[in-house]
Formats: structure tokens, sequence, C-alpha cells
């Protein structure tokens, strides 16, 4: 196992270097240019001064060359300075990362908390009262978009009943604030995106539970185990939870990635200062050393989160482990 | 609602492009059942008409990508070892390329219509389902039904196709269902691209996002839309259920 | 008062604000400063946060904003729109404009206690022309010949030729020299944390958060009365909105909608004030005139006739707007009133068209012309409603007199990239929002029509042509406006862009702020002058 996992790591390098590769030429060839967007059709911008500005940003250069530095550069952990800012693109990042990281860990945690004991009860009986109303309500919550949910919940609570702040994630005064207060504030801030982000989340993750443990407790060990007398929390969660919860792990690792690129519309709504609109605001700039930054931390990202996936497959079903 | 969509233009009240400064943002009433844009535009017809667009973009892109996630994915899992890593090497490349990019390079060499449309999400979002896949058949192949299977002397395509697949159609159902929601407002995101159906064409994906700027005056407007897009992954998920019944 | 052991309090918000107040203040003019109280904050939003307060590197509107509170010019705009003195008392204009002196204002001080004088302005002179600064302002800067400062109060330009946008170039914000003489500009930590001679100065950051700027105590003018301005960064308007309603933001732009149908309820009746001013920015359908399709004038006056700018303007705008009738707007001192507007006129337009040859012969219901159909694209940028309605309004128009056409939305940055600059469009639907400098060569002259200039119609007309070269060498006002009025009327009969509409400007301002006068420089002209009753300051700074 431990080799398996060692062999996996290694592989990660080159792939790392393939992705990087593919990504940079694409982005580069893509339409569409860095400096259109921060300066285009202002009459006070000549056509002069933009070409100026290409040479300095060494969009002149061809693509090749460009990859290159951007390599060699990256292996000394150095992202480069941001097209809008000139500021380096590490900073940017550091400095948005931990609030979506936060929101996300909480709403991840509230998806499995609600979505596992749900999805059992309603597979436990099938077309049941509680699997109707579940299985309607998450229908809804998958068709409505997420700002119109956003915005509904904001105008209830932060207008309506003025109990919730409408958006940021600190009060005007919070650098006046006490340290309990602070925090008292920070969440106050923080509960309605982590609500937004976990309900829809909620809703497709009980959905592939319920699915998965109706099938489960079809199986005939189920019915041996019931049979040996095994109460049924133990029936539940020992046996048919087990062999049920695979798609979850699959899942989760499909997702984990998807959790940077993803926030952006919660973090748009709700004015939070993440990386999910940092990276979407680069991608609409074409701002390059971001974008490249983000596509080495995605890719980390998946990787680690589909490893992870596989090593879980053989610690939950020991019958994989001894094939690797 | 396919049937409507069908015979759109038999059922809907009015022309969906048709403009009318007269009745801007007019709730909905004997004339407008469903009300009226902030264009005047009939909401009824438009829902009728973009029902045509959303259910074929919904149920063909999920058809690829679904498609295409079992054959990589029962490739993968049936066969484990070096074609698995590979097949899931590719997985994990199409996961963190920036599809962003690989949308506006396909919108510089293709033209902006709905079977591109189709073609792009069924092609860049093939790997959950191919995952989904390899997962459960992974935990398949060693159970007692398919060793009973090769024993009788099945051949590979057999076993997965006849034994393996139909148990492992569970989560693949949910996410198709789920999937055809998901790919109904994404086109309404390519079209932002300038990728999906232009204006004046109605789609569902687009009124949603029309419907943003009026949401505190003109509840209709997002209201009918996403009661629409609900009914559809309701209708569908009738279907799954029943397919998984068939199966089961 | 000292800032840095400033207290914000938010106290209770005022309910309701007594509309006999609002009235008395609105018509009393009179400068009030004295007996103005001090005190409170004025919280406004962006819906993108700043990205450099390097001033000469910023070029989106956030950064900008928050400059203008921190840095002077040596000229400025008043509120009639006319030049006047910033940190230059006065300047004088010789040989016909090739010298230009400014006297600058003496007892100005940084925010960091250095006294300013000529030597920061040609400190910024220097760096606006120095390749290695990524500056995209540079090209008014490189007509200069050489700056001399005499004394630390006087500042010589020299110019290569006469150029009377010259003196509006230099409301450029001037720059602190002993600060940045060592520093890279362009990766310097003062785009952080600047230091200007401004009316606020900067207090805090938090990145795609909130900028924080303090009054100045020792602003040259006078202290501001409002203690604090904070700018927020709301992505989403209507989000926006909802902060509007809770009382989180002082000031925010409506949409029309906004401004006819949900702004018009007791609580914003009460607690703000709406404003509508005249917009500076005008939408236009411009034709590419490479294309046969559109290089007869017949057929781009057909098209005017056959589009109706008032049903635009009554659907997209909800009435707040007029129709556009050139390359100005009406409230610049170029516009010229007496240019009216073609009628809707369908079957004029047809006449016209018939006359070029366009005519239903095979009877498909469009318009064809030796065998070619009339159709084409309607290109437009992804992201602005009101385009993309009133794109599919022209749409409809026009179909109904037998021409097809598509329309295709396109995100920005491949907009401009792949079809603007590249001139690969048939018509593009697009604003230009308008400098107060009337000076629009870079637009119109037949000299600027190469890949990535601004003349992408294509538009080539001797006459103007020289026109605009003429009002680029004449500093009087008067004969300059001359000129632009002849410079309009040529442009709207050539019809190189069918001129749509002006939206108007439309704002709320919390109405506990005295003082706010519109005038034709919009609200912000006398933001100093603003001032809070103290019974209804809301933010305490103690």
């Amino acid at each position: 196992m431990g080799k398996y996992i060692l062999r996996r790591l290694a592989g990660i390098i080159p792939l790392l270097f393939g992705i990087s590769l593919l990504s940079f030429a694409v982005i580069n060839l893509a339409p569409g240019k860095p400096v259109a967007l921060e300066n285009s059709l202002n009459p006070r911008v000549s056509a002069r001064a933009l070409e100026r500005l290409e040479k300095l940003y060494e969009l002149d250069k061809p693509v090749y060359e460009r990859y290159w530095h951007w390599l060699k550069r990256t292996a000394a952990l150095d992202f480069g300075r941001s097209f809008s800012d000139n500021r380096p693109v590490i900073e940017k990042i550091a400095e948005r990362l931990p609030v979506t990281i936060i929101i996300n860990l909480l709403s991840l945690f509230l998806i499995f908390a609600a979505a596992i004991p749900l999805g059992v009860r309603c597979a436990l009986r099938p077309d049941g009262m509680l699997d109707k109303v579940m299985t309607a309500a998450m229908f809804f919550l998958f068709a409505i978009p997420t700002f119109w949910l956003a915005l509904l919940l904001m105008n209830f609570f932060g207008i309506n009943l003025r109990w919730l702040p409408v958006s940021g994630i600190t009060s005007l005064n919070y650098e006046y604030l006490s340290p309990v207060e602070k925090v008292i504030d920070l969440l106050r801030h923080l509960l309605l995106p982590v609500t937004v982000s976990s309900l829809g989340g909620i809703a497709a993750m009980a959905r592939y539970m319920r699915s998965s443990m109706i099938e489960a407790l079809a199986q005939p060990y189920i019915r041996m185990a019931r049979a040996k007398g095994l109460t049924e929390r133990s029936v539940l969660y020992k046996h048919a939870f087990r062999n049920a919860v695979m798609p979850l792990v699959t899942i989760m690792g499909l997702s984990l990635p998807g959790l940077v690129g993803g926030s952006v519309i919660f973090e748009s709504v709700f004015a939070i200062p993440g990386a999910g609109r940092l990276f979407y605001e680069a991608v609409m700039m074409r701002d390059y050393p971001l974008i490249m930054a983000e596509v080495v931390i995605v890719s980390i990202l998946t990787m680690t989160a589909n490893l992870l996936a596989d090593v879980s497959y053989a610690w939950i079903d020991p019958r994989l482990r001894d094939k690797r | 609602m396919a049937l409507a969509a069908l015979a759109a233009p038999l059922l809907s009240p009015y022309q969906p492009a048709q403009i009318d400064a007269g009745s801007i943002l007019c709730a909905p009433s004997s004339a407008h059942f469903l009300g009226t844009d902030s264009l005047g535009r009939d909401v009824l017809s438009r829902l009728i008409y973009g029902a045509r667009i959303s259910l074929s973009v919904g149920i063909i892109a999920v058809g690829i990508s679904t498609l295409l996630g079992v054959v990589f994915g029962s490739l993968s899992g049936f066969y484990g070892g070096s074609v698995d890593a590979f097949i899931m090497r590719c997985v994990d490349v199409m996961l963190c390329f920036p599809a962003f990019f690989l949308i506006l390079a396909a919108v510089a060499f293709l033209d902006s219509s709905i079977f591109n449309i189709m073609i792009i999400i069924g092609l860049t979002s093939w790997m959950g389902p191919a995952r989904l896949v390899r997962a459960e058949i992974m935990a398949l192949k060693e159970r007692e039904f398919v060793e009973a299977a090769r024993a009788s002397g099945a051949g590979n395509l057999r076993i997965i196709v006849r034994h393996i697949l139909p148990n492992a159609c569970g989560p693949l159902l949910v996410n198709a269902t789920l999937a055809v929601a998901g790919a109904i407002l994404l086109e309404s995101g390519l079209s932002f691209l300038g990728l999906g159906v232009q204006p004046p064409v109605p789609s569902w994906g687009n009124m949603l996002t029309e419907a943003k700027a009026t949401l505190g005056v003109a509840w209709w407007i997002t209201v009918f839309p996403g009661g629409a897009i609900f009914l559809a992954i309701i209708g569908f998920n009738f279907i799954a259920e029943g397919i998984r019944k068939e199966l089961g | 008062m000292k800032n840095n052991q400033a207290r914000l309090v938010l106290k209770k918000p005022v309910r309701r604000l007594s509309p006999f107040i609002a009235a008395v203040v609105f018509f009393v003019a009179t400068p009030q400063a004295k007996a103005a109280d001090k005190g409170d904050a004025f919280i406004c939003a962006s819906t993108a946060d700043a990205r450099t307060l390097m001033p000469m590197l910023a070029s989106d509107t956030a950064s900008a904003g928050i400059c203008g509170y921190i840095f002077n010019g040596l000229v400025k705009y008043d509120k009639d729109l006319n030049l006047i003195g910033d940190l230059a008392e006065r300047w004088e204009v010789f040989d016909g404009g090739l010298q230009i002196v400014f006297y600058l204002r003496k007892g100005v001080f940084w925010q960091d206690g250095a006294p300013f004088t000529s030597r920061d302005v040609d400190f910024t002179y220097r760096k606006m022309v120095d390749p290695q600064v990524r500056t995209p302002y540079s090209g008014d800067f490189e007509r200069v010949e050489r700056l001399e400062t005499p004394d630390d109060h006087t500042v010589r330009v020299f110019y290569k030729e006469p150029f009377a946008p010259a003196l509006s170039s230099w409301s450029v914000s001037i720059v602190p020299a002993h600060l940045l003489e060592k520093e890279d500009l362009n990766t310097s930590a003062f785009s952080r944390a600047p230091v200007g001679t401004g009316p606020y100065k900067f207090r805090s950051w938090k990145t795609q958060e909130r900028i924080d700027l303090d009054a100045n105590e020792n602003y040259f003018l006078h202290r501001p009365n409002i203690d604090r301005v904070a700018q927020r960064v709301i992505p989403d308007p209507s989000t926006l909105f909802l902060e509007l309603q809770t009382g989180g933001v002082d000031l925010c732009g409506l949409t029309p909608l906004q401004y006819t149908r949900q702004t018009d309820t007791p609580y914003f009746r009460g607690e703000y004030r709406k404003f509508r001013l005249p917009g500076d920015t005008y939408v236009y359908l411009g034709y590419n005139l490479r294309s046969p399709l559109f290089s007869d004038i017949r057929v781009r006056k057909a098209l005017n006739l056959a589009v109706d700018k008032d049903e635009i303007i009554k659907i997209v705008l909800l009435g707040l707007g007029s129709v556009s009738t050139g390359p100005f707007t009406p409230q610049s001192w170029a516009f010229n009133p007496s240019v009216k507007p073609a009628p809707y006129d369908p079957s004029g337009a047809l006449r016209l068209l018939k006359e070029a040859g366009w005519e239903d012969s095979d009877g498909d219901g469009i318009l064809d012309n030796n065998g070619r159909k009339f159709e084409f694209t309607i290109l437009t940028n992804q992201g602005n409603e009101e385009r993309i309605k009133t794109a599919e309004i022209i749409q409809r128009r026009l179909s109904d007199i037998g021409i097809k056409v598509k329309i295709k939305v396109v995100e920005w940055s491949v907009f401009i990239g792949e079809f603007v600059n590249k001139r690969d469009f048939d018509v593009i639907l697009l604003g230009w929002a308008l400098p107060r400098e009337p000076d629009n060569y870079d637009i119109w002259h037949s000299s600027r029509t190469r890949e990535g200039e601004f003349n992408f119609a294509g538009y080539t007309n001797p006459e103007v042509d020289a026109l605009l070269l003429e009002a680029r060498r004449v500093f009087d006002q008067q004969k300059r406006r001359e000129l632009y009025r002849k410079i309009q009327e040529l442009i709207y009969a050539d019809q190189p862009y069918m001129f749509i509409y002006v939206p108007d400007s439309l704002y709320v301002v919390h109405g506990r702020f005295r003082e706010v006068e519109p005038a034709a420089a919009g609200i912000g002209y006398n933001f100093i002058d603003w001032w809070v009753p103290a019974a209804e300051q809301r933010y305490r700074m103690r």
C-alpha cells in the first residue's frame, strides 16, 4: 500500500509538467489578450502605449520561450507577478485562499453531516413520506439557481428580519471589536454563505446516499446479517453503509478541486473576498501568471483528492486491498 | 413537456420574440398567463420555445457524457493495471485543465450552434461518471455473481454489459438526473462566451440569467423558468427510477 | 481628534429624515463649511476592488476613484466643467500654445509633512514618459518637448507644437518625488499605501473588502467635513441594492428599473435622495464602413430612419435618457444642440434603400440587391443587459422592413481582441464614455484606422480631419466650440455610427448628507463641503 501511494505521488510531477505545458499553450493561444481588458477602448490610452505595455509584460516573445521562463521560475516556487497590479501572485493567493477554504470546509462538513443520515432514512423506506418530501425538496434545491436562493435568503434575513448582515465577511466597525465580538461578527457573516453553498450539495449527496443504500440493502449479506439478529443500527451503519459509501468517496474526490473555482458564485453574491473570485477575475482579465498558479494549485488538489479517493476505496473494501 | 416543446408554434399564444413597448414587465394576467419580460415579450411563449433548446441540450449533452463515462469507467475499472492508470491520469488531466480556455478556443473555431454546445458540455463532463462507474466496477468485479458468469464462459464484454453495469447504474442515474439540470443552466453560461444560443432565441437558462436584473420587481420571470427546470428533472427522475426498477 | 485613536461606533440608524431640513439645505446654497458639523463616515461601493493606488498605473474606475480622494493634479474641472487651478494657482499660455507656465500654489504639503514643490511635477512628468513605467497614459506627455522648473513654484512646459488638450492632461495626479525617487514605480509598496496632497489620506486596505481613508486635517482648501471615506467592494449589483436597503452603503448608482420601480417606497423616500443627471456616455451602432453593405450613405441613413430610438429609450431605459445626436453628449460644452435626431420613418427608409438598389425582388420578405440578401450580424459584448436588449429591439425593427439581423454576444476580451481590433465585424453595438476634454481625434481621424486604433468604423472625411486638427491647435474655448459643433454636424450627417441614446446617470445618496448639489460635473465635485448634522451622524470616530 505504502509503495503504491509513493508511486502515485511520484507520478504527480510529470503529470503536473504535462498539464502546465498544455494549459500554458491553450491559455496563451486562446482568443483575448491580457492588456485588452485593462485599457481597451479608453480614448486616453494610445495604441502606442499599449504596445509598450505588451513589451514590458514580455508578450511579444514566443510562447515556448515564455513557458520556459515560467517553468524555471516556478521550479523555484516563484509564480511571478500579477499583470493587473504587479503584486506577487503568491501573496495575492495567500490573502484570499483562507476564507474560501474555511467556508468550503464548513459546508463540506454540513453536507456530510446532513446528507448521510437523510439518505439512509430515505433508503429505508423508498417512496415513503420522508422520501417523497426529500425528493421534491432536493430537486427544488437543484433547480433554483444559487444566486436566486442567496438573494432570497439575504432579503429575508437581512432586510425583512434584520437578523443577519447581507454581505461581506466583517462589519464596518470590525477593527474596534473585542476578540470575542470579532468571532461572533465573522460567524454571523458566514452563516448565509455556508448555508447557500451547502444546500445544493446536501441535496445531491443525500440522493447518492439513498440510491447506493437501496442497492446495498438488497444484497444477500444484509439479509444474512439481519437473520443473525444484529441490531438494525449495526446492520445499517456497519454492513450496508460500508458498501454504499463508495460513490460518496468518488464524488467527494471529484468535488474537492472544484471547490476553489466553484466558489465564485456565492463569493460574488455575498461579496466575500475569496479565491474563487480572484481566479475568475484573473481569467476574465487574462492575467496569465495568476491563471497558471491556479492551474498548478487545482492540479495538485485534484490529483491528491483522486489519490485519496483511490486509497479510501481499498481501505473501505478490503477485497480491493490484496489486489494492489 | 417534450410534446409541448415539439408543438411550440401551436401552443404559444405569442411569438417569442415579439417586443411590445406597451407591456413591459406585466404581471401574469389573462392576456399573458405567465406575465411579460423586460422587453414586453410573453413569458409563456418563450418558456415553450425555450423547452426545445433546453431539453435537447440537457438530454443529449448528458447522454454523451454518460456514454463516455461508462465506456472509460468500465475499461478502467474492469481491466485495472496500466489501462486503469492511463485512463485515470487522463481524467486527472481533464479535471485540471482550465475548461474556460478550451471553450474559448472552441468558440474561435466553431460556429455557435446548439449541437456544438451539446458536444462541448458532453466532452467536458464525462470524468465524473467515469470515476463513478470505475469505483462501482472495482467493487463489483470480485463478487460471486461475476465469478459465476466467468465460470460459465462469458466474455469480458458480456460480463461488463450484462452483469456488472446493471448493478453499477444507481449512482450513475443519480448523476445523470442532476447533470441534466446542470447542463440546462450551463448552456446559458456558454452563451456568455459566445457559444450558446444567441438572442432573441429563448432558452430556460438565458431566461433565468436575464431574470436576475428584475428579481425584486417581477417574480414571474424567475419563478416560471425555474419551475420548468424543476418539473423537467422530476420527470427525468421518474424515468431514472423506472430504469432502475427494470434493471433491479 | 486623533485619528490613530479613532473609534468607529455604529449609532442607531436614523429612521426618518425630515423632508423640511432637506429642502432648506437644498435651496440655501451658500458655502456652509463654517457652520457645518464635522464627523461621520461616507460609505460607497464599487463592483471591483482597486488594483493599485499608484495613480499613473491606475486604469480601472475603482482605483481612479480612490486616487481622486488622495491626489491632486495641477488643474481640475469645476462644477460647470470649466478647467480651474488645483495644485496650480493659475497658468499662462505663451506662443500660441508652445509654452504653458503653471504657477503652483504655495504652502501645500504632502500628507507626510514634506512641502510640495515643482520638483514633484518634474518627477511625475519624467515617470509618465519613462518607458520602464507601465503607464497607459504616456500619450499626452510624449508631446512635451521639455519641462523646466525655474523655482520651487513655477513649472514651464514646452511643446513641440500647440496642443489644446494638453491643458487638461495636467489634471494627472502629481506624485511625491521625495518618496518615490529611489523606487521602481511598477512594484513599489507605495501603490498599497499612497501619500498624496488631497483631502483624504490613506488609512487601510483590506483586499477585495474595503479601503478606508481619513480626512486630511491640513488639506490646502479646508479640512473635509466628513471624517472618513470607506469604499467597499460589492461585486454583484443585486447585492449592492440590498445593502442600500440595510443602510450599508450611502451612495449607489441605480438601474432605470431600480430608479423607477424599486426606490419609490416610503423607506427610500425617507432615507435617500435620488438624483437624475444627464449622462456622459452614448451608445451607438458602429458600422464597418469597409463592408460593401454599409459603404453607401443612403443605406446608413435608411437604417437610421428604420430604428425608433424613442422606443428603445422607453423600453431599455424606461424613459430615463435622451436620443444621441452625435459624438458629444448634451452636458459637454462641445455639444451642438442644433443637430436634431432623424425621425422614425420606416417607409422613408424603404425609399432610400430602393434608391440604393435594395428591394425584395424574390418575395421572400428579405431585401436583396443583385442576388445578395440584406443580412448582417450585430456584435456586442457580454455583461451589459441594456445593450443586448437594444440589439434585440433593433433586430426586430429591421426585420420589419426586410433586413435580417443576427446578434452575437461575446466576452469582452475576445470581443475587443478578435473582432473590434481586427475589424472583423459587420456592425458593433457599443458605448463611448467621454472624457471631459472633447478632443476625439483618436476616434474620428482617418489616420487612426489601423489595427488596435479607435477609428474602427474606418471613417474618413477630409473636412472632419481638418477640423479635428484645427481644434487641437486652438486654445480659445469659444473658437474650439465652433469647430466641435461643426464636427458633430458633419459626423451626424455621414452616419458612420447610428447614434442611439445617452442614458441618464442615476444615483441615490443618503439623505443625511447636506450640501449635495448636482451640477454639470455630477455630485462628487464638492465632496469636501458635504456634511452631516451632528444629530444625524451615524458613525463616530472616537
